[in-house]
């Protein structure tokens, strides 16, 4: 086992032990396919949380995407997403000649699986904001792709905005039906249809 | 009979343990390969699905089976190894505790102070005997030092409550869980090392206690003292249950340092307090509007725990101070 292996072994019981990081498939059973997993965002353990709560076989392929300039500042945070998570890197500054999308497309045309967090930012409270649209080009481009929805619950409770010690408090993700993008749909209409799959996954009384 | 409870005392400490385990290891065993053979028997019947009796039966005995082989791992790996096995259990079923405990973005560092503080200093004391101070470190200084973070957090709302609430869960899941390994390593004269007894004891009671307390009021369906918390909890199923208690605690009082009569009355004291445990579990789980602790939605993983443990942590410090002061 590698030393990187063993990192992602810690990070994953780690997370575990401070939130149970159960994974509830409701809508599909986890599977060797190659999929999108797209989930509402508050707290920067969300990719933690969902990685941990996929089974062990899953987490080799499957990817999060880092923001460049913050993810490659040091030589460790650099190790953490290149050799640990494999994250996908993405810049912030947008170019006229780039696709911001293309390190993604990238990645899927290699095979691997994404986690997304399609409201782009974190949402402090409550209802998730409205979804950017790479969610619709990624679904127009790869329509051979399954698209997972997931609710991460309870997680802005272990470890609000502005601290960096985690409280332990049992969090669940739940997987949701996949969802496909319709001949014909438009991106406004799929974008909320999206939103609204992962809404309805969140646990009745939260 | 006497002759051989002589015989019994005249084995070295580790002999006696070592019969206590393979008596409950084997009676488990029987336990299960009846249900076992009860199962074959249905379905040999036609019966396609286990009925909710059955499956009940089966859920038990699992956690008993677990509770055993937990109490086994504690007894081998010595005082530190119980000590350290304690102390993991009562950061989960905190952390169950909490989950349901609505705190505000204020209490995070109280929780901090609570999981990641309270919970080892709790068991060190333990382990290095200091039980003095271990019996007034929650009570006293714990109890001082959670409302001075919480204020100083600057969020006056719900202040009181939120508080209260983060106090109770400390009490209820470190300051009583931490009383059962306190018992492994209390010494008295003439009974060194041999405390996992009285843990044994102690579990046995409880279990008697809240098991019969569950029976009788299935069969007597008495009118409920209190209704609204739970429909069967009726004042002759809880004095049947200490009756129970105390016919068992005075069976094994061979294995304790005290008479046949001091021993039932410890286990009525034990067993009548771990009823009355589980039944304000109760009330706080019909407050947060779920059956069982855990997550809301949790169907597997370590969720439920607190479930197991509740009726412990409240006999454990009434049955260590009854041991400690009056016997």
């Amino acid at each position: 086992m590698s030393l990187a292996d063993a990192m992602g072994q810690l990070l994953a019981f780690i997370a575990r032990l401070i939130t149970g990081a159960q994974g509830h498939w409701k809508g599909c059973p986890p599977k060797a396919e190659q999929r999108i997993y797209f989930a509402n965002h508050q707290s920067h353990l969300d990719w933690v949380l969902i990685w941990a709560a996929l089974p062990h076989e899953l987490r080799a392929v499957t990817r999060p995407i880092a923001a460049r300039d913050y993810w490659t500042k040091t030589r460790f945070k650099r190790w953490l997403t290149t050799e640990v998570f494999h994250a996908v890197y993405v810049s912030r500054q947008r170019t006229d000649d780039q696709d911001p999308l293309e390190p993604l497309a990238e990645a899927l045309r290699r095979g691997d699986s994404l986690v997304i967090f399609p409201e782009g930012t974190r949402s402090s409270a409550g209802e998730p904001l409205p979804f950017k649209s790479g969610l619709f080009h990624l679904a127009r481009q790869f329509p051979q792709v399954t698209l997972v929805p997931a609710w991460i619950d309870n997680v802005q409770r272990v470890m609000p905005k502005g601290e960096v010690v985690p409280v332990p408090i049992l969090c669940t993700v739940t997987f949701g039906a996949p969802l496909r993008l319709e001949p014909g749909e438009d991106k406004p209409s799929f974008l909320e249809r999206a939103r609204s799959a992962v809404v309805a996954l969140r646990p009745a009384g939260a | 009979m006497p002759a051989l409870l002589l015989e019994l005392r005249s084995w070295t400490v580790g002999q006696q343990v070592g019969l206590l385990f393979l008596i409950l290891f084997g009676t488990l065993t029987l336990a299960s390969l009846a249900l076992m053979l009860a199962r074959l028997r249905a379905a040999a019947a036609g019966a396609a699905e286990d009925g909710p009796r059955q499956l009940g039966a089966l859920r038990d005995l699992r956690a008993l089976w677990v509770g055993a082989i937990v109490f086994w791992v504690g007894w081998v790996s010595g005082p530190v190894g119980a000590t350290t096995l304690c102390a993991v259990f009562s950061f989960l079923a905190l952390r169950e505790y909490i989950t349901l405990a609505p705190t505000r973005r204020g209490d995070h560092r109280s929780l901090i102070l609570a999981f990641f503080v309270v919970i080892p200093l709790q068991y060190l004391l333990v382990a290095n005997r200091a039980f003095d101070l271990f019996t007034v470190f929650v009570p006293v200084y714990v109890f001082l030092a959670i409302p001075v973070l919480s204020a100083l957090a600057g969020d006056p709302e719900r202040f009181l409550e939120r508080n209260a609430k983060i106090q109770w869960g400390i009490m209820v899941c470190v300051y009583g869980l931490s009383h059962a390994p306190a018992l492994l390593l209390l010494g008295f004269r003439g009974y060194e090392g041999r405390g996992a007894f009285l843990v044994f004891f102690l579990v046995v009671v409880v279990a008697v206690a809240h098991a019969t307390q569950e029976q009788a009021s299935r069969w007597l369906r008495r009118r409920p003292l209190a209704r609204q918390i739970d429909r069967s909890f009726s004042l002759r199923a809880f004095t049947i249950g200490i009756g129970a208690a105390a016919l068992a605690g005075a069976g094994l009082f061979w294995i304790t340092p005290v008479d046949p009569w001091r021993a039932a009355v410890m286990a009525a004291v034990a067993g009548g307090s771990g009823t009355l445990g589980e039944f304000v579990m109760r009330a706080l789980k019909k407050d947060a509007g779920v059956r069982h602790w855990g997550n809301r939605s949790g169907i597997t993983g370590a969720a439920g725990l607190l479930d197991r443990v509740a009726p412990l942590c409240f006999a454990a410090p009434v049955f260590f101070h009854s041991v400690r002061w009056y016997f």
